[in-house]
């Protein structure tokens, strides 16, 4: 086989000593030949493999040579090797959570709306989960409940829950989708967070509104999100109040957001520019991701 | 396989060696970061699962499975989701560098399984699997090896956009509907993984089986004394 293309060899002189006479024949080992030879993988020469790919004839020193080379063009895959080091793998885990957040974010349309459903989709409401990271009840008192609104906006101070009931309210069935893998269609209504913003007159190029919550949970979600149309400060659910265990009397609810961001039982939240390195959220403090969008 | 491993054995004593450039760099790049990524994805993905091991309700939840945490990467939900949503771009990244790659020089051609591969592939299993005789084989890969290369592709491309609907349901929820909605999406999403783990198996005997100038072959590219020269 090897004789049907003698066309493909070429003799060089300075041969290995070690080598046995009746092996001279080497390949060029030039760089111009070497890149030539792998770029004509397309087109099938005679002294190819069934696949096209070049055979060559060389010594076992330049065999090494040539491997060495193409070893050096697997680096990336080293560098993903840097995980395997303990004193690198959180930081690199947290870029990468961090540049998934970055393009979510990009992905993200304040006015592309997520899906809504029927009523029929609706699971019943004996079947929408109770979650909480503590207490399922804090125990509010519901009568002197206030929300406190506080930092980049024009009207500061206590907000009764019949100023926001007295907003627009919306009614919509968007799917509730928790971090863990199970989701549940629900019926929410409430204020348009955008319009409770306005009466506040909150500065809405800020970037943040940072949350508080009578259970001791707290949050943080974009300004693009919330000033998404379906992003509601949410005070109904099944067309009843919230109750207790869903968080009342006030909650967000943001259908393109996890299940974690939908802080309950509001407390104080407060339009800000800058996030509290570690008041971030009470999850995303742990390590779940801040951006959180569906 | 005797016959050409007799015919090799002189040549090893030379000092001149046959080598095939049998793998581009860009295939072989690809194809270790995405082993990598494949080996972190599905170890993250099992410890997603057993957040919640069910692809029914929350209420009433039924667990199908309980998944042992040493088969799992993360050692919780948020850490294995960190892995999850680092290494979904290495994953994602190295399968279409390697899909371009190789729409871009016709070389798909060669491996994508196609319906006149069919027939081919119940003599090649059988000679593999039940010591049948071995088919004769004029082609880069034969038909086993391109069903098994192509399901990969399949899976791949199947676990990214069932992937993108778990994680962005919101903004893709169109693509939901071909797959049956947002439930099914987490099903196949689920299948594909297994897919894969089928695949892994079968992949890596085949590796042993064909030894080490051929392991080595998609580590450097070249392949000393290829076996077609045999």
């Amino acid at each position: 086989m090897a004789d049907d293309h003698p066309e493909e060899r070429q003799r060089v002189g300075g041969s290995d000593p070690e080598q046995e006479p009746q092996a001279q024949r080497q390949a060029q080992s030039s760089e111009e030949q070497d890149s030539a030879q792998q770029e004509e993988v397309d087109a099938p020469l005679p002294s190819s493999g069934p696949a096209g790919e070049p055979i060559r004839i060389v010594s076992p020193i330049e065999s090494k040579r040539m491997n060495r080379r193409e070893l050096l063009k697997l680096v990336p895959v080293l560098a993903v090797g840097a995980f395997a080091i303990s004193k690198f793998r959180q930081p690199l885990l947290d870029e990468g959570l961090h540049f998934s957040d970055w393009a979510s974010g990009k992905l993200f349309g304040r006015h592309r709306l997520a899906q809504t459903f029927s009523n029929g989709d609706v699971v019943a409401f004996e079947r929408f989960p109770y979650n909480f990271y503590d207490v399922a009840d804090p125990g509010v008192d519901l009568e002197k409940w206030t929300l406190t609104v506080q930092g980049l906006v024009q009207r500061p101070g206590e907000y009764k829950l019949e100023q926001i009931q007295a907003l627009p309210k919306i009614v919509q069935n968007t799917r509730h989708v928790c971090v863990e893998g199970w989701d549940v269609i629900g019926n929410f209504g409430g204020a348009r967070a955008s319009d409770f913003l306005r009466l506040i007159g909150a500065d809405t190029s800020a970037r943040f509104l940072e949350t508080t919550c009578a259970d001791g949970y707290y949050e943080s979600i974009d300004m693009e999100t919330m000033l998404h149309p379906q992003t509601l400060f949410c005070y109904e659910m099944y067309g009843k109040p919230l109750d207790r265990g869903h968080g009342a009397p006030l909650r967000l609810q943001m259908p393109t957001k996890l299940g974690y961001k939908q802080a309950k039982y509001l407390d104080s939240i407060r339009v800000t520019n800058v996030l509290q390195p570690d008041k971030r959220g009470y999850w995303e403090d742990q390590g779940y991701s801040w951006y959180g969008g569906l | 396989m005797a016959t050409s491993a007799a015919a090799i054995e002189p040549k090893e004593t030379t000092a001149a060696i046959t080598v095939s450039y049998e793998h581009p760099w860009i295939v072989r790049l690809a194809h270790w970061l995405n082993a990598v990524a494949l080996v972190v994805m599905i170890g993250s993905g099992l410890r997603i699962f057993r957040a919640f091991p069910s692809f029914g309700p929350k209420i009433p939840q039924e667990d199908l499975v309980h998944i042992p945490g040493q088969f799992t990467i993360g050692g919780w939900l948020g850490g294995a989701l960190q892995w999850h949503f680092t290494f979904m771009w290495i994953f994602v990244g190295s399968g279409l560098m390697y899909v371009i790659y190789q729409l871009a020089t016709g070389h798909w051609r060669q491996v994508l399984f196609m319906p006149r591969d069919i027939k081919g592939v119940w003599p090649m299993a059988r000679h593999y699997f039940l010591f049948g005789p071995k088919p004769a084989v004029d082609a880069a890969y034969n038909p086993l090896q391109k069903l098994a290369y192509t399901s990969t592709i399949f899976f791949g491309v199947a676990s990214t956009l069932t992937g993108l609907v778990l994680y962005k349901p919101a903004q893709f929820w169109w693509l939901a509907w071909p797959m049956g909605g947002f439930h099914f999406a987490r099903i196949w999403h689920f299948a594909a993984m297994c897919g894969f783990v089928a695949f892994i198996p079968g992949h890596l005997i085949m590796v042993v089986l064909h030894g080490w100038n051929n392991f080595y072959s998609m580590v450097t590219g070249w392949k000393r004394d290829p076996e077609y020269l045999g």
